[in-house]
């Protein structure tokens, strides 16, 4: 986690060094996507401490489907209609990520399912 | 078509969505809305991409989002719960390589991402993140694969080493940093691929040295690296959906490694040196030659008399009862017990299964109710106040010696304190060692009676006796 915070911060760095070399008044879209990325992180911390120990297993399997949604990244790699490398990496990474959405969300539901109250 | 404000707020309903369907996990009860609500959010998020200027593959994309439909479901449905822990190592490895082809599409056409200037180079900034979401990604991969293997049996599980082993991994990481610089600042395809390839090298490496032992924290750890992953493609595209949803991922494996560490009483950095389970000698450091010790030992008819007679039961289950298939007869075990007016509880340990949460999973599955499932924080100050401790396929977790040992390598891991109840049954096919090594000064305690035999036909034996 942390490894990858602090590359983010360099990143963070290099975007705000461009920044002021543009001498923009406005941030940069970058800083809004950290903002965007360490707010999120701290939402993430709060409504994971709260998941219930007995549901992490399908904690798992469902987070495994959400970080699938590069599946709009996929999406844009294979978007133009002239096939190339370019787009036929994206389309095998669409199929990538469909499998794991479909089946990420159906193993949790399977799971979830299970777990159920006496009598 | 969708305007970009349009676009933008419905990402956001999407990210809402998505942490409903993780806060909807903080009971069973909310949990099956939660997870309708996470189909919802990513429905939505897919849907809008397809509308986005630029999109127009829509037949093969149909094809691709079908065939991955049907092996995703396919899989969902038929993959026994035992198996779950390699299930979600190997969607792990998906996660990374679908990171890893995105990024490379993203630098074979960087005009369509909108990442590059009018001269079609890439800005400073995109290729940092590119750089990011590539090596994150491809340590995922291969790093996954190896958990799977391992988990699967397909990879030893017994931690690999050798001499230099970490010098060499600082090296090729370094080199990989270095490559990704050099990339940073000319686009060098060259810089770029070998970047690549020594993180899809380091992603094995680094895996391999690490015991069976200790693959609840890899699977956690790994589960984690696949939400930066997905957040630094976020970064490359500066989509907040992707950034989101990638951080929520990312922090929650976080959490669960920590949480597995914890109770395993280990650091991170311990579990990431390897190595952790090859050490034969700790058997020894044990203190007594096993097999030497006097243990009382008895049939299943007399640990069903004593179940049968007592007020209150808690069985402590380990991942040899879901090994023996045992989990069903257990159940009407359970409910015979109960209609005789036992009070009967289970107790687990947060590393009882393969993964955080598997056995809660493998009970509820063998229609176990949730309700008389106990995590470890709230059963421990119950046992002073139980009859019969069973303890069915499980070692480690209820190893006095994490106690009362400090020579102990478990020495502080936190257990389950079976010792406080009045009797302790245990069921195992011998005294063999547990996944840590050790011998278990439970088993020769003289509350302690062993039931030496498989753990099915033990609760097999234990059903009839009592019936």
């Amino acid at each position: 986690m942390c490894s990858s915070g602090n590359c983010d911060l360099a990143a963070h760095a290099a975007m705000m060094n461009d920044a002021t070399a543009a001498g923009s008044a406005t941030a940069d879209p970058i800083v809004m996507s950290f903002t965007v990325f360490i707010l999120a992180i701290f939402v993430g911390y709060h409504v994971v401490w709260n998941v219930t120990p007995a549901l992490h297993t399908p904690l798992m399997s469902v987070t495994n489907a959400l970080s699938s949604i590069v599946i709009v990244g996929a999406i844009i790699a294979s978007g133009p209609v002239e096939m190339n490398l370019a787009t036929v990496l994206g389309l095998i990474a669409v199929g990538l990520a469909s499998v794991n959405i479909f089946g990420g969300f159906m193993v949790t539901q399977r799971m979830l399912a299970m777990f159920k109250k006496r009598g | 078509m969708l305007s970009a404000n349009m676009t933008e707020l419905a990402y956001l309903v999407a990210s809402v969505l998505v942490i409903l369907a993780l806060k909807g996990l903080s009971s069973p009860e909310s949990s099956r809305r939660g997870n309708m609500f996470g189909m919802l959010g990513m429905g939505i998020a897919v849907f809008v991409t397809l509308q986005l200027d630029g999109i127009e593959n829509y037949t093969w994309i149909a094809v691709a989002i079908g065939i991955g439909a049907i092996i995703g479901g396919t899989a969902a449905r038929k993959v026994p719960m035992t198996s779950m822990p390699e299930t979600v190592a190997f969607m792990h490895a998906l996660v990374g390589l679908a990171a890893v082809l995105i990024a490379v599409s993203a630098f074979l056409n960087p005009v369509a991402y909108g990442i590059a200037d009018s001269m079609g180079a890439m800005h400073t900034a995109s290729r940092i993140e590119l750089f990011l979401g590539t090596f994150i990604g491809a340590i995922t991969f291969t790093a996954s694969l190896i958990a799977f293997g391992k988990l699967k049996g397909f990879v030893s599980g017994n931690p690999v080493t050798f001499s230099g082993q970490h010098m060499l991994n600082l090296i090729l990481g370094i080199i990989m940093i270095g490559a990704g610089i050099v990339f940073c600042m000319n686009e060098s395809p060259e810089a770029f691929l070998l970047m690549l390839a020594v993180a899809l090298v380091l992603g094995v490496l680094l895996i391999i040295p690490i015991g069976g032992a200790d693959m609840p924290v890899i699977v956690s750890m790994l589960n984690s690296y696949s939400g930066w992953a997905a957040a630094g493609i976020g970064f490359t595209l500066g989509n907040n959906m992707l950034i989101v949803a990638g951080a929520l991922v990312g922090s929650s494996g976080a959490i669960l490694s920590y949480i597995m560490c914890k109770a395993m009483n280990r650091s991170l950095f311990n579990v990431l040196l390897g190595g952790f389970g090859s050490d034969t000698s700790s058997s020894i450091s044990g203190g007594a030659v096993v097999g030497e010790r006097p243990v009382k030992s008895g049939a299943a008819e007399d640990a069903a008399f004593l179940l049968a007679n007592a007020r209150s039961v808690v069985i402590i289950p380990g991942y040899g009862l879901a090994v023996a298939r045992a989990q069903h007869v257990l159940k009407e075990l359970v409910e015979v017990l109960q209609s005789k007016g036992v009070k009967v509880r289970f107790a687990i340990h947060p590393v009882a299964g393969r993964m955080p949460g598997h056995m809660n999973v493998l009970l509820a599955e063998a229609d176990v109710p949730y309700d008389i499932v106990e995590e470890m924080d709230e059963i421990n100050p119950e046992f002073s106040d139980t009859d019969v401790a069973l303890v069915i396929g499980a070692n480690d977790v209820v190893n006095p010696a994490a106690k009362t040992d400090s020579s102990s390598p478990i020495y502080g891991m936190p257990i389950l304190e079976v010792t406080k109840a009045e009797h302790v049954l245990v069921v195992k096919r011998s005294l063999s060692v547990g996944y840590a090594g050790l011998d278990n000064d439970l088993f020769y305690m003289d509350k302690t009676m062993m039931i030496f035999d498989d753990a099915k036909k033990a609760c097999e034996a234990m059903l009839h006796a009592i019936e």
